[in-house]
């Protein structure tokens, strides 16, 4: 951003060259708060905490609303008591949610480096408040402001619409003209504000440059510098006869699994945002520490998963040893030069395949406490003896 | 009858001389010199020149017979509508703090720059034609000059021709740092002269004596000059240079005393017959006041005196068109001899030189930092630095600092053009005031990128060159200078316009580096693609399953075939069964 600021100085378009690759807006907001920097970073941090300790509020509220609409209609096994969840275990999660993300060490790391990272945070952050709390038009505004600075929330329209019917009580039937309806003015809303935000930043620098600047940057991965995602390498070593089909299938890998997750959760659109996000953070063309802190910080959310899941202990690990070796390979190749890339590249791969199979198990936990939740806690088999569960 | 074929013959006659007189304005010139400069610390530099000028206007299509002019060239100049070409192939650099300044300097590889007519509607077509077709003719990889590399200069590298106006977007510049110069560039370069290799000051010009040296650039100029003073007509210019600097310890074998056969391990034995002015110079500039550092031999004709860079220099010249010359022996080695030893004291340095370095430390990022010394006591004088930088080492204009004198200087004309990835370098253009006697320091970070495993150079380890930068100065000079005339002053005096008697023009070149760029692995394609997609196959499989999946009570499976052999093995062992 310094260096795009600094090219505007020289009366340059900060998107000629190809080291900027931020949008307008946030030329904008930092040719004022240059100097603050650091505070502005922190504030930022401070208020995508508040904002999800909100959220998480009102995401109990509505858990037990639902908890107890569908006890009273009796669609509860019997033998369910110990997983029907308690205002007593919930009173600390809003709180165990903000300091999982002001504590997380990857949100430290992003405030040190000044990342607009953290801006996405917020924004998304304040989405998620909005959508909690029902208001169609913020949460669509706020949808629009993360699109524009990275392409891919797109892909949380779905859960926040999901959401948003059942907010209103509208049925997710096909059929239904008012589900039509809604989705049609939520869609308005979001594409309104997207198209006004746009020309917002035309106006402001007079030319369409960060066009392709940003979103072509995002969509085509020219710039092949290490990170932690899997794009990097790949790309790196790939034969150029290959690559465009390679971008599009890594492009699409993002998005297209919208839509069978939300054939699936419809009845559950947080966790489904949940999923979302995790899989954004995961898969996106340049992932960066911040983005797993914001998905890692809704964990304590689903802590009464926590005897379903199967492999939580060795994940962990992975997760941890992964962030610590990070470093040190990545010292080892550009540093000290006794290393290859393809060490920091396994780290990559074995980080990711953690996170991947993280997000998995916590979906497996959370189906699994949805089948015993309704089917009873001891199953037995037709002959009396005690029942496995498969997936068929 | 008689009448109209008399009045027919009368005017046959008087035409005649009209077309004979139409021929002779067509007239070519050539002119060839060398010019021995004898260096501190006992190394001598050789400069040749042939200058052929030609009285005929290249761009008006109307010329058919080539003389001297070599068609090579000139059909190039016509074709493509060319206005100025400067073409150099150095292999080695010129120590300017410890040689002195240049005559005329050129980066290390092929540096290319023309200017075009007005008349050319795609520039950047014409100028890949125009590469292309050079490659060929000097046996050069120049064809490798292309978008990434080639650059447009907004106020370095003016025209040194006449010119009608200066839109720089007809000019473009591009260099080949990696360019390797060898005796295969030499001899279509020596064909191009109208002698050849075989009378004149050419026969001196044998690679294996030229290239063992500390330096060595052969240069190609092609410019439009006045035809006369009053400059109506135009005529055009074509200058083929080669500078050589011999190594008192690699050629010389440590002996400091020179001459032509040492040197070139040949002699001059006549002029070229198509030359009109054959010379050969050599630098016997006093150092001191007292007495003369070198005694040549055999003893020159006349002695010539000329005001050069802003000194007064004395030249021995000995012509070889003079029938004098060859009246003793057959041949002419000029021998050198040092009258006595040097003592480093006596470096002179120069007004304006410069050093260009990279520091930092680790494959991520590094910094580029130029130094430009002035030495002069008293004047201050501003230079032109042009930098470009290849589009893989990420300059952050940011962090550009000049300081001079533990002061901040800001530049007073500053032109960046970013790098776009895989389409242009760098371009950085400033023009930067030198106070008297200092030295500046620029400096500017950048980072390195990663490049797709095929974008990588054979040897990937050795490093990426940058390009040298140019310093373009008018230094002012000690020694008021005369306006020189083109065709009465020795050739190394006019290759550079000058303006005014009170500067002259140099344009200096820095060391070109040597960056190292972080490498993937090269054997590992297959094995990235599948462990890849080994892991986005797991995340699609594991939520695949949980997708389209539900959950079941197991049901007990009966008659399995494993549970049949493990039934059987069990009884064996005496064990119940399962």
């Amino acid at each position: 951003v310094v260096e795009g600021l600094a090219l505007l100085d020289l009366g340059v378009s900060p998107y000629s060259g190809a080291i900027f690759h931020e949008t307008p807006l946030i030329i904008y907001l930092f040719h004022f708060l240059t100097e603050y920097a650091e505070l502005v970073f922190m504030i930022t941090d401070v208020l995508t905490a508040v904002a999800l300790y909100l959220a998480v509020q009102d995401i109990n509220k509505v858990v037990f609303k639902k908890q107890k609409l569908l006890i009273e209609l009796d669609k509860y096994a019997p033998d369910v008591a110990e997983l029907i969840q308690t205002p007593v275990e919930m009173h600390y999660i809003p709180l165990k949610v903000a300091l999982f993300y002001l504590l997380n060490p990857y949100t430290v790391m992003s405030c040190v480096a000044k990342s607009t990272c953290a801006i996405n945070n917020t924004v998304l952050a304040f989405f998620i408040l909005a959508t909690i709390k029902g208001s169609a038009l913020l949460s669509a505004v706020f949808l629009a402001l993360a699109t524009y600075q990275s392409l891919y929330p797109l892909t949380l329209f779905a859960p926040a619409l999901l959401y948003l019917l059942q907010h209103q009580f509208i049925p997710i039937k096909l059929k239904s003209k008012s589900f039509w309806l809604y989705t049609l003015q939520y869609a308005a809303l979001y594409l309104g504000s997207l198209v006004v935000i746009i020309c917002l930043s035309f106006f402001l620098l007079n030319s369409w440059n960060f066009i392709p600047s940003v979103y072509g940057f995002i969509l085509s991965v020219p710039d092949l510098t290490p990170n932690i995602g899997l794009f990097w390498y790949f790309f790196a070593e790939m034969f150029e006869h290959f690559s465009l089909f390679f971008v599009c299938v890594f492009q699409i890998n993002v998005f297209f699994y919208t839509i069978p997750l939300a054939i699936k959760l419809k009845e559950h659109p947080v966790f489904f945002m949940f999923v979302q996000l995790a899989i954004i953070s995961i898969f996106k063309s340049y992932p960066t520490v911040g983005d797993i802190a914001l998905y890692m910080a809704f964990l304590p959310v689903w802590s009464h998963l926590y005897r379903f899941l199967r492999n939580i202990f060795i994940l962990s690990c992975v997760l941890i040893v992964c962030s610590l070796l990070f470093p040190v390979l990545w010292h080892l190749w550009i540093y000290a030069g006794s290393a290859n890339s393809n060490f920091y590249y396994a780290i990559t791969l074995t980080f990711n395949i953690g996170q991947i199979l993280l997000v998995s198990d916590y979906f497996y936990a959370f189906l699994r406490r949805e089948y015993y939740l309704t089917h009873g806690l001891h199953l037995t088999r037709q002959d009396g003896t005690e029942a496995m569960l498969v997936l068929k | 009858g008689g009448m109209l074929a008399a009045g027919l013959l009368l005017l046959l006659l008087a035409a005649g001389p009209g077309w004979a007189g139409a021929e002779q304005a067509r007239r070519d010139v050539l002119r060839e010199e060398l010019l021995l400069s004898p260096l501190p610390a006992g190394d001598l530099a050789a400069t040749f020149q042939f200058r052929t000028r030609w009285d005929a206007d290249l761009q008006q299509g109307e010329v058919s017979h080539y003389r001297l002019f070599p068609k090579a060239l000139g059909r190039l100049v016509a074709a493509l509508g060319v206005r100025e070409l400067h073409l150099a192939l150095t292999q080695g650099f010129w120590r300017t703090r410890v040689w002195g300044q240049p005559p005329l300097q050129a980066p290390a590889g092929a540096e290319l720059w023309v200017w075009f007519q007005p008349t050319v509607t795609d520039v950047d077509k014409a100028w890949k034609e125009l590469s292309n077709i050079l490659s060929g003719i000097f046996c050069a990889s120049l064809n490798f000059i292309d978008s990434t590399n080639t650059v447009t200069p907004t106020a370095s590298f003016k025209p040194l021709g006449i010119a009608n106006g200066t839109d720089h977007s007809l000019l473009r510049y591009a260099v080949l740092p990696r360019e390797v110069v060898c005796t295969e560039n030499l001899t279509p370069w020596k064909k191009l002269l109208p002698c050849g290799s075989k009378a004149g000051l050419a026969v001196l010009l044998k690679a294996e004596r030229l290239f063992h040296s500390s330096y060595h650039s052969q240069a190609v100029h092609i410019r439009p000059i006045c035809r006369d003073a009053s400059c109506l007509a135009v005529s055009w210019e074509l200058r083929q240079t080669l500078t050589v600097v011999f190594d008192s310890f690699s050629s010389g074998q440590g002996k400091k005393d020179w001459s032509l056969f040492r040197m070139f391990s040949r002699t001059l034995t006549d002029a070229c017959p198509l030359a009109s002015q054959s010379k050969v110079y050599v630098d016997i500039s006093p150092k001191s006041k007292e007495e003369e550092l070198l005694e040549v031999t055999p003893t020159p004709a006349s002695v010539h005196e000329a005001i050069v860079q802003g000194d007064k220099r004395t030249y021995a010249v000995y012509d070889l068109l003079s029938p004098s010359l060859f009246n003793t022996s057959r041949s002419l080695n000029v021998q050198l001899k040092w009258k006595r030893p040097q003592d480093s004291s006596e470096l002179p340095t120069p007004i304006l030189h410069a050093q260009r370095y990279v520091s930092g430390y680790g494959l991520q990022t590094g910094e580029i930092s130029t130094l430009i010394y002035n030495t002069h006591p008293y004047r201050a004088f501003p230079v032109i630095l042009l930098e470009t930088v290849p589009w893989y080492l990420r300059l952050y204009v940011h962090t550009l600092t000049i300081i001079t004198k533990g002061k901040e200087n800001k530049p007073s004309y500053i032109h960046y053009q970013p790098a776009q990835d895989r389409k242009r370098p760098h371009l950085l253009e400033m023009l930067i005031q030198l106070p008297a006697n200092s030295v500046t320091k620029i400096t500017i970070q950048f980072e390195r990128a990663l490049l797709k495993w095929t974008e990588y150079p054979p040897d990937p380890n050795h490093g990426f060159y940058v390009s040298s930068s140019v310093l373009s100065a008018l230094v002012p000079s000690i020694t008021a200078m005369k306006h020189v005339d083109m065709e009465q002053s020795p050739l190394f005096t006019s290759l550079f316009p000058s303006s005014d008697g009170s500067s002259y023009f140099v344009r200096l070149y820095t060391e070109p580096l040597l960056v190292n760029l972080p490498t993937p692995d090269f054997s590992m394609p297959y094995n990235v693609i599948c462990l890849t997609c080994t892991v986005v196959a797991v995340c699609y499989g594991s939520f695949y399953n949980l997708l389209t999946r539900t959950f079941h009570v197991e049901e007990p499976s009966r008659g399995r075939l494993a549970k049949r052999l493990a039934n059987i093995i069990r009884k064996f062992r005496g064990v119940p069964p399962l």
